[in-house]
């Protein structure tokens, strides 16, 4: 059958694309529409479990909308950058589309670090999963002990929902650091993976997430040895997709899982 | 990418050209206002059913505007926009299914 492959220097034998478009962005586009059942399963099973629950807890105070509305705009703002830094791919700009994409991954560095700092401090009151590592002391104290045993679907679903979005975030901020950096970002990678897995204790679910950075990095080493290539303005758009689709799931998490649930007093 | 995917990507860019830079900031401004009103009309003690009604548009919005400008889902194909978005709609849709379940769960009193 080798005979009968086709050249790849006879563009004219190709028939023009469907979707009027590349096969990559294409491809994206694919990955982000089977993602967004994903998101959406995960969304109902939220909404599923507070139509159905009567004493559904409502545990945001003041401090954690207006953390989590800053997270909002952290998202917001680093999808202004990640287009902009397709335009200066767009533009041959390789300097500012480098810097975009850096601003983009500080804006979405800083939201998982605000999201972590939410997470444990729900933790630390009491509002936990039965897979989390145990906190010394905490059968007894807490705002939120209650609220675990009595309304177990609350934590799973919440837990669920937001450390999906999290880990979509932070693989965003991977994607982002090889698109900029190329392998320059592997060390870095390495480095963060060491800060967040030593620097945090044994009891935070963060000590065992930080190997998702670890598996990250020889997954992206794996894939820079098999194809080392400059990346050029159809990766950045295309990275730029899947970067605005984690912004997208957000706008609808913030209303559903923090807004709807706030305890303003 | 071959010389034919390099043409369409060439295209693409030539299409982003054509865009100002002032209308992403336009959108970016038009997302953080719908957000900061989202934020306030949670201090304003609403019935739940309303301000879900309310948070639920005001997202699908913000929504709109980021898959049509931020992802330039304006500027592709009709046959793209409409079968990836009618495909989307149509499975997200389906899920539904599921509510009356939960809304039977209440009405039977199931502790």
């Amino acid at each position: 059958m080798a005979e009968a492959a086709l050249p790849h220097d006879m563009p004219a034998l190709y028939e023009p694309s469907l979707f009027g478009t590349y096969s990559k962005k294409i491809g994206m586009w694919l990955f982000l529409l089977s993602d967004s059942l994903t998101f959406g399963a995960l969304l109902y099973a939220y909404s599923y479990g507070r139509i159905s629950t009567p004493n559904w807890p409502t545990p945001f105070h003041s401090e954690s909308i207006v953390n989590a509305t800053v997270m909002t705009a952290f998202l917001l703002t680093s999808s202004l950058t990640m287009v902009l830094a397709v335009r200066a791919a767009v533009d041959g700009n390789v300097k500012m589309q480098r810097l975009w994409l850096l601003a983009t991954m500080a804006c979405g560095l800083g939201f998982v670090l605000l999201h972590g700092r939410e997470w444990s401090k729900l933790i630390a009151e009491g509002l936990t999963l039965p897979v989390f590592p145990k906190l010394p002391g905490q059968e007894t104290a807490g705002e939120f002990v209650n609220v675990a045993k009595t309304v177990p679907q609350f934590p799973a679903t919440f837990f669920g929902l937001t450390g999906m979005h999290m880990l979509h975030v932070t693989l965003g901020v991977v994607y982002l650091g090889i698109v900029a950096l190329r392998k320059n970002f592997i060390p870095i990678l390495l480095l963060c993976w060491l800060g967040a897995w030593l620097g945090t204790p044994a009891y935070s679910p963060f000590h065992y997430a930080a190997h998702v950075l670890l598996v990250a990095a020889i997954v992206c080493s794996i894939i820079l040895w098999l194809k080392p290539k400059v990346y050029d303005a159809a990766d950045v758009e295309v990275a730029g997709l899947y970067w605005h689709f984690v912004d997208l799931v957000w706008m609808f998490i913030f209303p559903l899982v923090y807004l709807m649930s706030a305890k303003i007093l | 990418m071959d010389t034919f995917q390099i043409a369409i990507a060439e295209r693409v860019a030539e299409q982003h050209r054509h865009h100002g830079k002032s209308q992403f900031f336009w959108v970016w401004g038009a997302l953080l206002v719908m957000t900061a009103i989202e934020v306030y009309l949670t201090y304003q003690n609403m019935q739940p059913v309303r301000m879900l009604t309310i948070l639920m548009g005001l997202s699908l919005v913000k929504a709109a505007l980021i898959i049509g400008y931020f992802m330039h889902m304006k500027y592709e194909v009709s046959r793209m926009k409409w079968l990836t978005m009618c495909s989307l709609v149509a499975c997200l849709a389906l899920m539904m299914i599921f509510f009356p379940d939960a809304l039977r769960i209440l009405s039977l009193g199931v502790k």
